[in-house]
């Protein structure tokens, strides 16, 4: 499919860009699509390009030796992803897989330079838009090193524990646990396989059944 | 109680990325905004409710104790 100059002006790189300069961006861009669960950027292979995202999602993330995953970010239409890479020239920092059927514009590492030099106002935008990745990656940095998020989860959890007798508790999403924890969502579904995998909870559908309320006791530092 | 994600119809704004990341084909587009249909076939991955821009999908959790 062409290039449309109307979906390249909706990506925050090139806002405030006239007419004429997006049009003139049209030739340096590439549509690519990709399926549900294809990687379109390999952790540590030297980057060919960064991405934006038109249509559908991307999960961009680290995965450990022992195969844990960490997602870094949910890339949705409008953002970019490997942008490092094709700034500094180094390998892609993270592996990016789509989630569904993804369209996703495509701009060579070289390609990117000559629009910097030519468009100063996407220096700027570009300046803004990796301020904004590292204040949130600082910020999950910041979970993943100082913040006992298991431990506040399991005092939610044992709180938010009905035992079959009494009135029925509130159920709690993903994202109400996170704000309640004062960490990110991405850290609570972490926390949740942590728990799952010490064999303290078990996943059921809609259902968190805790097995092993003594251990999830001890994770919250709850004495009696 | 309702075993299946809660779509709050104000907040949606059909962009359906929601259907896009659905792997059990449980979400479909009504005129604006997301149904859910196939009840049966949701395995619950939450990744609706993780990529909804406008917070409109929830998918809450039941918290219970197992006797041992």
């Amino acid at each position: 499919m062409a290039i449309q100059v109307e979906l390249i002006k909706s990506i925050p790189y090139f806002s405030g860009l006239s007419p004429a300069e997006l049009d003139s961006l049209k030739g340096r861009i590439f549509e690519t699509t990709a399926e549900r669960g294809e990687f379109i950027v390999l952790e540590s292979e030297p980057a060919a390009a960064l991405y934006f995202v038109i249509s559908g999602v991307v999960k961009v993330f680290k995965t450990s030796a022992d195969g844990r995953e960490q997602i870094l970010q949910i890339v949705r239409p409008g953002e970019s992803f490997n942008d490092a890479p094709v700034f500094d020239g180094g390998l892609n920092p993270a592996s990016a897989q789509a989630m569904g059927p993804v369209v996703l514009y495509r701009i060579k590492d070289s390609d990117m330079g000559v629009i910097l030099r030519t468009h100063p106002q996407v220096a700027l935008n570009v300046i803004h838009v990796l301020s904004q990745k590292l204040r949130h990656l600082v910020s999950l940095v910041e979970d993943l090193s100082f913040k006992h998020v298991t431990a506040r989860l399991a005092k939610i959890l044992l709180e938010y524990a009905g035992d079959g007798a009494g009135p029925a508790k509130p159920r709690l999403t993903q994202q109400e646990m996170a704000a309640m924890a004062g960490t990110a969502r991405e850290m609570i579904g972490r926390s949740l396989k942590q728990l799952e995998d010490e064999k303290i909870i078990r996943l059921e559908h809609h259902r968190i059944v805790v097995t092993d309320k003594e251990a999830l006791k001890k994770w919250a530092g709850v004495v009696e | 109680m309702s075993e299946i994600p809660v779509i709050d119809q104000e907040r949606c704004n059909g962009c359906g990325l929601c259907i896009t990341v659905c792997s059990c084909k449980s979400l479909v587009l009504v005129g604006n905004g997301i149904a859910f249909i196939e009840t049966g076939n949701c395995g619950w991955c939450t990744w609706c409710e993780a990529v909804c821009p406008t917070g409109a999908i929830n998918c809450p959790f039941e918290i219970i104790i197992e006797e041992r």
